[in-house]
């Protein structure tokens, strides 16, 4: 007698939860990219807590609270790991609208996603769009202060060398600038007489020519 | 100061080197090693890292090396020679020079110096941009890694998401660059306190000539090569960068059957070597007349040219990493779009196994497949991938960096590199445009050298805000193309020509001989006299050939494209063309009108009274 009544559930159910059937949403996990060597197998004890946390976000949209596991259907489970959910009010009859349900995992995402140890990459809902984190975004950008640094640095080195040269000139024009130079030029130039350099005469000095007799030598001994 | 009179001035210097301390004190290099520093580093600028890997990759790896070596022995080499060895002994800037030689050929230093001063002004905005991505490269993520979010923040930005985060950081939030170039937009303020900041880098470092490059060039010309030799060590270390050494460097004969090669290496070796701006003449000019400018010509060309190599290896081998890393990034999408819709077991397809699977997949439900239209993964597409200029540092090398582990550290790196490699070149024309203002005695004497660099950097300063706007980028193009390729040729012809046949190849080669102690061999002179010129007029008329055959046309980054994100190719404007012509005829004009004004004056001093000539 209830075994009619039991394939009638389950041809609705079958009815229900299809691919692409209206109201259902696809999913999509990808564990070993996730956790690597601590992934764990997907088994019916992984899709009842999947189902749980769908009854869980569908519990808190107001006049839904009644919303029991029982209620989550899913089917197409695949090795990929991807299924097909639908939730179905009490009465099993029809499926809640997408809209609801949309607003319901993007506001409890971060849950669903936690009890899984997944992330919004690895646990997809195609079809719900996540709200994606904003950037970390310092109130003054990183290159400003750098670049405040910089520019600090620069007019300071400048300030300095125009400073220096202004100093330098300064220094050049306390001294009689025209004739130090023209007598600086005069000694710089080796001159050049018969093949001699005459800086090695050094005319100013003097040098004693041992040639000639020396100032001792001119009075005879006694 | 003696008439110009070449004969006259050989007798006053043979005595002036005698100790003599230069009339108008004249600034002198500290030392020989610092001399070679500023030529090297003049020399070797953005271009060897971004144009000569290039130039190799497309036109045939290592047989490009056979056309360059051949440009270099026969043109760069001896013009490079001319410019130091004239300098050197006639002891003045490019101005001065041609004048002594010949009054008709002052032009000739004119028009070095308007090339010079159009450089500076596109040159220096290309550093901002170097200097802007510097300061975004100190934080961990980089910013151009990722796309930013969109508006209502459920995914990307549309723009990123439809091209690359790399190329929407370049154009979008480094250029914000318009559509077309028409539309000039508004000015950037980020790229104008860039381009503030460099231009005040430069004043510092030209304030007094060559007193205060000297010390900075120590710095800017060594610090390329330290990172080069890293990026190097970590280059080879990568996984994949055999790959791209490999396929870039095998030679592919054929190619040296196409003119454009050959038409190409030439102009590389002569941009490479910065001739024809008359940096080089002013940096020799500083020099004492006795110097062994042979040497120092052959050496600082050779090292030129070996940095070219070096960097070649280095960015190649970044390069192939880069096609590797995207090769599997492009096999790793499509196994997922497979095990997407055919719901297999996670990682049951390998990189390896994939043409396995898609086959089988193909043959058993080819519609299915088909309807994911998936790319094709191959290696050598990855590899085919090049860019010259700010496209190879800004948007591959980027990227790049991006996947090496230790990212914003070798950012920092690259772009530091790249900074002191502009600035040592800029060093070089700041010094070709004050020199011979210095020269000319366009100021007097009272006003300190520093106020006229500090006016020159102003003046290029104010006009490159022009490229800040929206639609720079496509005017430093328009700068890059068309403002010193034509007019440096048609410079360096003259070069060639004035020294050779109107000073005199007897007088030149006895003035080397007195400097170097050695008469040019049969080499130089058969270059100087035969080869050199021919060849620069060749490359001359093929140019001019080569521009003619279709008329000049841009890529703009257009985001409402139907292919977006390919450029889209747009004609320019006529007033753009005008301005064009403009520029690339200016230096040209400059040679003309001197000449014409020097015979006016000859031929109207012929009518007045000999007693008014006075000089």
């Amino acid at each position: 007698m209830l075994w009619p009544l039991f394939l009638l559930v389950t041809a609705i159910h079958a009815e229900l939860c299809q691919p692409d059937a209206e109201n259902a949403f696809k999913v999509r996990l990808s564990i070993k990219t996730a956790l690597g060597d601590k992934a764990y197998a997907w088994d019916i004890n992984e899709e009842y807590l999947f189902r749980a946390m769908v009854a869980f976000s569908m519990r808190k949209v107001p006049k839904r609270e009644t919303t029991e596991i029982a209620h989550v259907l899913l089917c197409n489970v695949t090795q990929r790991v991807s299924f097909w959910f639908v939730v179905t009010d009490p009465s099993k009859n029809h499926t809640l609208p997408a809209a609801e349900i949309q607003s319901a995992i993007r506001m409890n995402r971060n849950r669903i996603n936690n009890a899984f140890s997944l992330s919004d990459q690895t646990l997809e809902f195609l079809k719900i769009p996540s709200t994606l984190a904003p950037p970390v975004d310092p109130s003054v950008p990183i290159w400003i202060i750098i670049f405040g640094v910089i520019f600090c640095i620069i007019i300071v080195a400048t300030t300095l060398l125009i400073l220096s040269g202004i100093w330098q000139s300064r220094r050049k024009n306390m001294e009689p600038s025209e004739m130090v130079d023209a007598e600086d030029k005069r000694e710089n130039m080796i001159t050049v007489e018969n093949g001699i350099p005459c800086d090695s005469l050094d005319a100013k000095g003097g040098h004693i020519n041992d040639a000639f007799m020396t100032e001792d030598e001119r009075l005879t001994p006694l | 100061m003696p008439r110009a009179d070449p004969a006259g001035m050989a007798q006053t210097l043979a005595l002036d080197w005698l100790g003599d301390a230069p009339k108008d004190g004249r600034p002198k290099w500290d030392n020989k090693f610092q001399y070679f520093l500023s030529c090297l580093g003049f020399a070797v600028g953005l271009g060897n890292v971004w144009r000569f890997p290039y130039l190799c990759q497309t036109h045939g790896g290592g047989a490009f090396l056979l056309p360059y070596a051949v440009a270099l022995v026969f043109e760069g080499i001896p013009l490079f020679l001319i410019e130091l060895a004239v300098g050197q002994r006639l002891q003045r800037g490019s101005l001065g020079v041609w004048t002594a030689i010949s009054p008709y050929l002052s032009g000739v230093g004119l028009g070095c110096l308007a090339v010079s001063f159009l450089v500076s002004l596109y040159y220096n905005t290309v550093l901002s941009w170097v200097l802007w991505y510097l300061l975004n490269s100190f934080q961990q993520p980089l910013p151009w890694s990722s796309c930013p979010l969109g508006l209502n923040r459920t995914g990307l930005e549309e723009e990123c998401q439809g091209s690359s985060a790399v190329s929407y950081f370049w154009y979008r939030q480094t250029l914000n660059i318009s559509a077309d170039i028409r539309d000039s937009g508004s000015v950037q303020w980020r790229l104008l306190v860039c381009l503030a900041a460099c231009w005040a880098v430069v004043y510092m470092c030209v304030i007094r000539g060559i007193e205060t490059t000297g010390k900075a060039i120590y710095f800017t010309a060594l610090f390329p090569y330290l990172v080069l030799t890293a990026f190097l060590v970590r280059g080879l270390t990568l996984p994949g960068a055999v790959h791209g050494l490999t396929y870039l460097f095998t030679p592919n004969m054929q190619t040296l059957q196409n003119p454009r090669v050959w038409l190409d290496a030439a102009t590389q070796i002569f941009f490479s070597l910065s001739l024809a701006f008359g940096g080089h003449i002013a940096f020799a000019s500083y020099n004492p007349p006795r110097n062994n400018c042979k040497r120092d010509a052959v050496a600082i060309a050779l090292v030129n040219s070996l940095t070219s190599l070096y960097a070649s290896i280095t960015v190649f081998s970044v390069l192939g990493f880069k096609a590797t890393n995207d090769h599997g990034q492009c096999l790793d999408r499509n196994i997922l779009s497979l095990i997407n819709e055919f719901d297999l077991p996670e990682q049951s397809i390998s990189r390896d196994g994939y043409l396995a699977a898609l086959a089988h997949l193909n043959t058993t439900q080819p519609e299915r497949v088909a309807r994911l239209s998936l790319k094709s993964c191959r290696l050598e597409d990855f590899l085919d991938k090049s860019a010259a200029g700010p496209g190879l540092a800004f948007i591959i090398f980027t990227e790049a960096v991006v996947h090496m582990p230790g990212a914003p550290a070798w950012a920092v790196l690259f772009f530091g590199m790249l900074f002191t490699l502009g600035l040592s070149s800029m060093f070089g024309n700041m010094e070709a445009v004050v020199a011979p203002l210095l020269d000319m005695g366009v100021v007097p004497r009272w006003v300190p050298k520093e106020a006229l660099t500090g006016l020159a950097c102003l003046v290029c300063f104010l006009l490159a805000t022009c490229f800040t706007l929206q639609s720079g980028n496509y005017w430093l193009e328009i700068f890059d193309s068309f403002a010193a390729s034509l007019s440096l040729i048609v410079l360096a012809f003259l070069e060639v020509v004035g020294v050779v046949y109107v000073y005199g190849m007897k007088r030149f080669c006895d003035d080397v001989k007195w400097m170097t102690g050695s008469r040019p061999g049969l080499y130089w002179r058969v270059c100087w006299t035969l080869v050199s010129p021919l060849l620069l007029l060749t490359v001359l008329v093929t140019y001019i050939a080569f521009l003619a055959q279709k008329p000049p046309s841009y890529r703009a980054w257009n985001p409402q494209y139907e292919w977006f994100p390919a450029r889209q190719e747009k004609r320019y404007p006529g007033w753009v063309l005008a301005a064009c012509a403009l520029l690339s005829l200016l230096p040209t004009l400059c040679v003309l009108g001197a000449a014409l004004a020097q015979l006016l004056a000859q031929r109207t001093r012929r009518w007045r009274p000999r007693d008014a000539d006075t000089r």
